[in-house]
């Protein structure tokens, strides 16, 4: 079962996220949970996320990056749902053994993120925040799927990008890398 | 009977206030107003038994009101203090007397009546000394008030006991007539469980019933006339009324009625509690003062020294904090209003010469002007050694039992604000004055009072001087805007929330200074707005988006209407403005959406 935890505020105006949900809506076995469908307000249903989260054991993160973070409402998702006793510290083991993969967008171009680009810092410093956020809960992290400079990169980039993310999910969970590719991924 | 009440009223306004003005305290003032014109000074009124007699009604309502205040369940948390602490009382101070009385030449058994009548204290000025000074809801005026309430219970079989002992003394046989005391204990009984079953079973279907004529008028009528008739029901069998009307209050204390019976009953209770004072002051035999001076200030500082000492071992021993224990004894040193009837049935019962009676009465009467004397002693000492020590007590914790927030109106507005606060434990007072919307609401557990919310009256007793805030959520304008102006006027420091039923009234209510105010229909209709734009297609968070616009300019136009809204034409002019404004808001938001979020920039 893989989850799917889609956040992004105006999902018309998106370009590559739109393409690259589009391309695994359909698969069987998958769940697709839009939060700002969801929960316009902020007003997140802690029971139905955490029961959604059980059911999966592979969670997806699909966003866009927006100031080097995940949108305000999958930040305040993770502070909602990932409580402790349920996700970690004491008792909390709701999510160990589980996997993640985080498939993000950003604006900048991948060579923006680097020291001497508009960013100044290669982009792993930024993915460090996201997956310690999934180790912390005891899940394994997948290498992440990133796609820079979605408003500028063609059509064909963003098609090959969305046929590599469903290619991966529709192959789950054989696909699955571990932690050894992570270490070492594209990130 | 004008020319009475016209030298009454005349007595009391002119007195009271004087005695007021010189820190006396209202009692003392009501005293001095009896005196003055009572058959020692200027003869205006003879017939004081008869006065003393109806006035005595005020001690009645007032014990009524107390009741009021009083739920059972707190009640039943004070039976240590009323069985334990008043018997512990009347057993020490009476005993001492009966000892100063037996000493004095006494029979042995008169001297035993004689030190536990004077005994009890006066219930009408300990507790009115204590309201005057906000003194009943700390610990210590609760203990004293629970040994006020012990001495009514034991007054009975008190008043009882003396035709028996007057019946032994005079035929020399003390078996009395068994018979006839079952009898009577037997209506005693019957008596207090109609009480129990017209205050927990009749009155409350009655009130609803007058309630729901809408007559203020006929439900004042009927809550005196619920007092007047339990109290002829305890006097027909010889118990005190005083008791009955208590009793009857604490049932009736956790019903809806509550806040309104007491708004209604309160002036009543303060007139004639006014007059049972100026009565007790007519009552004075000056006589007696002029001819045997020496003998009256012996009685006199003998009986309050003995009071006094054994009401501070009382209160040491019942836990009363240091610094309190001289206070709680001199507000319960005086001689109570039972002492006369006391002495007057021992007389009848010949158990006590005139004379004597005469000078015991003129004892307990000056025993209750000197209470206020005293507290004035005792505030200026404590002021003294306060100054010289330079130490002070916490205050004791007040026990208010309060709720910080009033729901005025609870109907469909009200109810929901309600219902979020109760749900997360926030206890709220709630005035309505629909009796079957309060019928229903109580059967769901809430703690609703009927009443009138503009009156002001109603709102102090609410606790409005005392809240935090209240919710205004009367769908009545007219209502609604006069609640808001008395709560401007009388509570300028009580917070406002309120409901506008339209444009019209929000800005009625805005202009008289509520800071928060919420349309009720508003974000009802915005919600609506965005499921609207949402069922044609747009993203939900885009719609929320759209309705955080459109409120933010809706209320902007609103809050702009307030300074010209007097004028009607530049109402109207200002109405045009905010249309032309928010359609060039809606543009510009579109433009800068579509700038930010065209389907080529942004991924």
């Amino acid at each position: 079962m893989i989850l799917v935890i889609h956040a992004h505020p105006y999902p018309q105006s998106s370009r590559a996220g739109k393409a690259m949900l589009a391309s695994v809506r359909d698969l069987p076995g998958l769940e697709v949970r839009s939060l700002y469908d969801l929960y316009p307000d902020f007003d997140v249903d802690v029971a139905a996320e955490q029961a959604a989260l059980l059911r999966a054991d592979l969670v997806v993160w699909l966003h866009p990056v927006y100031w080097y973070s995940v949108p305000a409402l999958l930040k305040h998702w993770f502070d909602v749902v990932l409580l402790r006793g349920w996700a970690f510290g004491e008792g909390g083991r709701a999510l160990h053994g589980k996997h993640c993969l985080w498939v993000a967008t950003t604006g900048g171009l991948a060579a923006s993120f680097a020291e001497t680009g508009a960013h100044q810092l290669p982009f792993e410093a930024f993915v460090a925040p996201i997956r310690q956020t999934a180790r912390f809960c005891g899940m394994t992290w997948e290498p992440p799927i990133l796609l820079h400079g979605a408003h500028v990169v063609g059509e064909q980039a963003i098609a090959t990008e969305a046929a590599a993310f469903r290619q991966r999910l529709a192959a789950w969970p054989s696909t699955s890398g571990g932690e050894k590719i992570a270490e070492g991924g594209r990130c | 009977m004008l020319t009475d009440a016209l030298i009454y009223l005349a007595a009391a306004v002119i007195c009271v206030p004087i005695a007021q003005r010189f820190r006396l305290g209202a009692v003392l003032g009501y005293l001095i107003a009896g005196a003055i014109i009572g058959p020692w000074g200027l003869k205006f009124v003879s017939d004081v038994e008869a006065i003393l007699h109806f006035s005595e009604f005020g001690v009645v309502l007032m014990l009524f009101v107390i009741g009021l205040e009083l739920e059972p369940k707190r009640l039943v948390e004070m039976r240590k203090g009323v069985f334990g602490g008043g018997s512990l009382q009347l057993g020490l101070t009476g005993m001492a007397l009966a000892l100063g009385a037996a000493a004095m030449g006494m029979d042995w058994t008169v001297a035993l009546l004689a030190g536990l009548a004077l005994a009890l204290s006066s219930t009408a000025i300990a507790v009115a000394t204590m309201n005057e000074r906000n003194f009943l809801p700390t610990p210590t005026g609760q203990s004293g008030f629970a040994i006020l309430l012990f001495q009514d219970i034991a007054a009975i079989p008190l008043l009882a006991v003396i035709p028996l002992v007057g019946a032994a003394a005079l035929t020399g046989n003390a078996t009395g007539t068994p018979g006839h005391a079952w009898m009577a204990a037997a209506k005693a009984f019957g008596a207090i469980a109609a009480v129990v079953v017209i205050g927990l079973y009749l009155t409350r279907p009655l009130l609803r019933l007058v309630a729901g004529t809408n007559l203020r008028e006929v439900f004042t009528a009927s809550a005196l006339l619920l007092v007047i008739g339990i109290a002829q029901i305890m006097s027909l069998v010889g118990l005190s009324m005083g008791l009955g009307a208590f009793l009857a209050g604490v049932l009736l204390a956790s019903s809806e009625y509550r806040h309104a019976l007491e708004t209604d009953i309160e002036p009543f209770k303060g007139l004639l509690l006014g007059l049972f004072f100026i009565s007790v002051g007519m009552a004075m035999d000056f006589g007696l003062l002029l001819s045997q001076p020496a003998a009256v200030a012996m009685l006199l500082a003998g009986f309050l020294a003995l009071k006094l000492v054994t009401l501070w071992l009382a209160a040491r021993i019942i836990g009363v904090t240091s610094r309190q224990r001289w206070l709680f004894a001199i507000l319960l040193s005086q001689g109570g209003e039972f002492g006369f009837v006391v002495f007057g049935a021992a007389h009848t019962a010949g158990l006590l010469s005139k004379e004597w009676a005469a000078l015991l009465n003129m004892t307990i009467a000056l025993s209750m002007a000197t209470t206020p004397l005293l507290l004035l002693f005792h505030d200026w000492w404590s002021a003294r050694s306060e100054c010289a020590g330079g130490k002070r007590d916490q205050a004791d914790v007040i026990d208010q039992q309060e709720a910080r927030v009033i729901i005025a109106g609870f109907g469909r507005f009200g109810q929901i604000i309600g219902r979020l606060l109760f749900a997360n434990g926030i206890n709220a007072v709630v005035l309505d004055h629909d009796p079957d919307q309060i019928e229903m609401l109580r059967k769901f557990g809430f703690k609703v009072f009927y009443g009138d919310a503009a009156r002001l009256d109603l709102l102090r007793a609410a606790g409005a001087d005392r809240a935090t805030l209240l919710v205004n959520a009367i769908d009545d304008v007219e209502d609604s805007l006069l609640l808001t102006d008395s709560v401007r006027e009388n509570f300028p420091r009580l917070k406002m929330i309120a409901r506008a039923r339209n444009v019209t009234h929000y800005v009625e209510l805005r202009s008289r200074g509520v800071e928060v105010v919420e349309r009720e229909t508003f974000e009802g209709a915005i919600k609506a707005g965005r499921h609207t734009l949402e069922a044609l297609g747009i993203d939900r968070f885009r719609a929320r988006d759209m309705a955080n616009i459109f409120r933010r300019h809706n209320i902007g136009a609103m809050e702009a209407l307030i300074p010209v809204f007097k004028d009607e034409a530049s109402r109207v002019s200002a109405a045009q403005v905010g249309r032309d404004e928010l359609a060039a808001l809606f543009a510009r938001d579109r433009d800068q959406f579509e700038s930010e979020h065209s389907s080529k920039g942004w991924h």
